[in-house]
């Protein structure tokens, strides 16, 4: 983290020093940011000229407060997640954007009726629908496969450590879903004590077998060296690590968190004319479904739908790895973004103090 | 001549050649080199004025004043507006405890219209938030919905969200209006306010930073310790060996002090892990079984294991400077006189080695306390400091005053035990060097 922060202190710095026609592009890294460098930032800077600088950090949205406080941004454009813009945008940390300046679907369907339900907000155009699901080691469960998301903390039929993220999102959810609530119920159930304390409590059932990540190229990274059996992850960078390396890696959608992420622009960008212009460029119903092409997440546009072909290799099929195939819908919830902005910091701290003990 | 000259030195005051009276001329001399010398430091205290007593004061005044519910700056222009004008003058005119009436009702709602269109209901909000979770939505809510309230406000605030008339929301409405609050340092101190604003013990669940401070303290002592018992025998190694031997030696304690902080990190978690080097060869040669690899990452004993190895320069190269001018001759005296090689030690070479302890630990201590990277990478979730806390609060949750607060109490503790140790051991006896 300090690590990311640093580089990418150093590589902004150095971005605003050398040219005006540079924008540095925020991400997270690993096979996410180079989907995103194949797919937008290369074709961007062919057409304009304009040079895109990625750097990366293991959530984009933490260093943005710090950088607009200081009066001190060096980040032009930044790739946040849906519950996280709409919190630094109501802490006018963010640009609002207009969403005229946002162009019709290749088919003639105007923008925002393109766009999936709220994808485009005050501050934020969604890009991708990623989810998190779990993962598990194919090698160590190849007599009984887990399927459900109850397996994932059924430490007697599938034995071994568990990777989850360090943090009180999705995971509370999954452990509601997992202690058999029906996804429709999750979010009425955790505007309850009772039903945190109930999600807390599946949570300690697995407590001490649990590796903690932070950055989203940890969980493939734990799989492959063995460290854990089973990890929660953010279904595309499993994708890639399944599909592109060939590792025996399983996905279980069952019991995934779907959320919403995309481009925002942090108040006082340096560039903020040109940073317009790439984030117009990168949503185009071209780009998003060229970003499909590169890791398994689902593009925001409904007309980018139908172009979603085959992976990059050229015989895999991206369709049914996406979160949001009709398959892998059928135990599923939708992040609740308002939710999150709302009890992100109460439920963290909780989870720091349940953490702790 | 030379008569008159002595009367007249006899009969004035001494002068110089140019007449000034001598005590003046010294003074004025004396005064031109104090400045000379301020000057050649003036650029150093210009740089720990702007660098360290500017941010420190900053941090504190962070802690205890936070002016997100009644002052809001714009961005493009850095103009100050005043928000909740009327919501503060209300407070100002009744007392802690009053209920809302419909006065505080129509005071909020011009409020909120003010602040949404300025567009601070988010901050306005995600402040109160703080204190009572789910409040922000409440906010933004009811700014959206605020220009077309009609009187009588109170029922018609109701109408929009019956969590208005919580005591607990008006409590922290309070509290966040006053330009000096302690709340913060309450947070930190896990303490919470009750309904009616009197101070209790913040819930099991969520109590976590005094947990935190203890370990922190303790573990930090206890690496502190480690890397004495550890760097003590190095150190007087260093000390008595022949010269080319212990500059050989020397560079192998050196050498990870000059590796960065993070590959030094990552080594451990790829030695520790439990499909790491060490288990690997425990396992290979029949120590364990397979199925029973050691955790020793990501735990306790992680951050343990990684921040003495990290610290243990900083025992090791004070211990060394002072043992090497100790002279062997008084050991050997020792010993001739009778004592056993214990004794000697004990009595003798030990107590000739107390400032490099002292200057080693505190070192070490202070540094373990407000450690930060390591204990984020191996600590998994029982080897957290409070600085992974402070942490949380910068980056994540977002709420820096609370962060302030931390610092600040990390801050009060270390000059605690910095009197302490000036107290019981004294600050002169310390030797860095």
């Amino acid at each position: 983290m300090k690590k990311t922060l640093i580089l990418t202190t150093a590589l902004a710095g150095f971005a605003f020093s050398a040219a005006a026609e540079e924008i540095t592009v925020m991400s997270w890294g690993g096979a996410y940011g180079k989907s995103q460098i194949e797919a937008y930032h290369k074709p961007f800077m062919e057409k304009t000229g304009i040079k895109v600088i990625s750097v990366d950090a293991d959530n984009p949205a933490t260093p943005i407060k710090a950088q607009v406080e200081a009066g001190n941004v060096t980040v032009d454009v930044v790739d946040v997640e849906y519950a996280d813009a709409v919190r630094l945008c109501d802490e006018g940390l963010l640009e609002e954007i207009d969403p005229s300046i946002l162009p019709a679907g290749s088919d003639g369907t105007p923008a925002m009726d393109d766009f999936l339900p709220g994808a485009v907000t005050d501050c934020l155009v969604t890009t991708i629908v990623f989810s998190t699901m779990y993962a598990y080691d194919m090698e160590k469960f190849a007599d009984m496969a887990p399927t459900t998301i109850a397996d994932f903390y059924d430490l007697e039929k599938f034995p071994g450590k568990r990777g989850l993220r360090k943090s009180a999102k999705a995971n509370l959810e999954m452990a509601l879903m997992a202690d058999g609530v029906p996804a429709g119920e999750v979010y009425d159930l955790l505007e309850t004590d009772e039903g945190v304390d109930r999600a807390f409590a599946k949570l300690d059932t697995i407590k001490d077998s649990v590796v903690w990540w932070e950055a989203g190229a940890q969980p493939p990274q734990l799989l492959a060296d063995g460290e854990v059996s089973m990890t929660t992850a953010y279904n595309g960078r499993i994708f890639n690590a399944a599909v592109g390396e060939g590792q025996p890696f399983g996905s279980v959608f069952d019991g995934q968190v779907y959320e919403y992420d995309g481009y925002a622009i942090p108040k006082g960008a340096p560039n903020l004319e040109r940073a317009l212009e790439f984030l117009v460029f990168a949503t185009e119903t071209e780009q998003l479904a060229e970003q499909a092409k590169w890791i398994s997440y689902g593009p925001a546009r409904k007309s980018s739908g139908p172009l979603v072909g085959l992976y990059q290799d050229g015989k895999t099929e991206m369709g049914p790895h996406m979160p949001t195939s009709a398959d892998n819908l059928v135990n599923a919830l939708p992040s609740n973004f308002e939710f999150w902005a709302d009890r992100n910091t109460d439920l963290n701290e909780r989870f720091n103090a349940w953490l702790a003990k | 001549m030379s008569d008159a000259s002595h009367d007249s030195v006899q009969s004035g005051p001494l002068t110089t050649a140019d007449g000034k009276p001598l005590k003046a001329a010294l003074a004025s001399a004396q005064a031109h080199r104090t400045r000379r010398a301020f000057y050649l430091v003036a650029p150093l205290l210009f740089f720990v004025v702007i660098t360290f007593l500017m941010p420190i004061g900053q941090l504190l005044t962070k802690s205890v004043n936070n002016p997100a519910f009644y002052s809001w700056q714009d961005r493009d222009t850095g103009e100050k507006i005043p928000l909740m004008v009327d919501l503060r003058a209300w407070f100002d005119a009744h007392p802690a405890g009053t209920g809302p009436d419909e006065a505080a009702y129509a005071a909020l709602v011009t409020g909120l219209v003010h602040a949404k269109e300025v567009k601070a209901q988010g901050q306005i909000g995600t402040r109160i938030n703080y204190e009572v979770s789910g409040s922000r939505s409440l906010f933004t809510k009811t700014a959206r919905k605020a220009d077309k309230l009609e009187p009588p406000y109170k029922e018609a605030v109701l109408d929009v969200d019956k969590d208005w008339d919580d005591p607990k929301l008006w409590n922290s409405m309070r509290n966040a209006s006053k330009a000096f609050t302690i709340d913060f340092y309450l947070s930190a101190l896990d303490r919470t306010r009750d309904d009616s604003g009197n101070i209790i013990k913040a819930d099991e669940e969520r109590a976590v930073y005094i947990l935190l401070f203890e370990r922190t303290l303790v573990m930090s002592a206890l690496i502190t310790f480690i890397t004495f018992l550890l760097g003590f025998p190095i150190a007087h190694l260093l000390a008595t060996l022949p010269l080319r031997h212990s500059n050989l030696l020397m560079i192998f304690v050196l050498l990870p002090f000059w590796t960065s902080l993070l590959v030094r990190t990552t080594s451990w978690i790829v030695l520790l892990q439990s499909q790491g080097v060490v288990n690997d060869i425990w396992v290979s040669v029949g120590l364990i079984s397979d199925e029973n690899r050691l955790q020793m990452i990501y735990n306790q004993a992680g951050t343990i294991i990684a921040m003495t190895h990290i610290l243990l320069p900083f025992m090791v190269l004070p211990l060394y400077s002072v043992m090497r001018p100790i002279d062997p001759s008084y050991v050997r005296a020792a010993r001739s006189l009778g004592a056993t090689s214990w004794t000697a030690f004990r009595r003798i070479y030990m107590p000739q080695t107390i400032p490099g302890i002292g200057a080693g630990g505190l070192l070490v201590f202070i540094l373990a306390v407000g450690y930060y990277i390591t204990p984020a990478l191996v600590g998994g979730s029982t080897g957290q400091l409070i600085s992974n806390l402070i942490a949380f609060h910068m980056q994540n949750s977002l709420n820096w005053s609370l962060a302030a607060a931390l610092a600040s109490l990390l801050l009060f503790a270390v000059l605690l035990l910095y009197w302490l140790y000036d107290r019981l051991i004294g600050i002169d006896n310390l030797k860095l060097g």
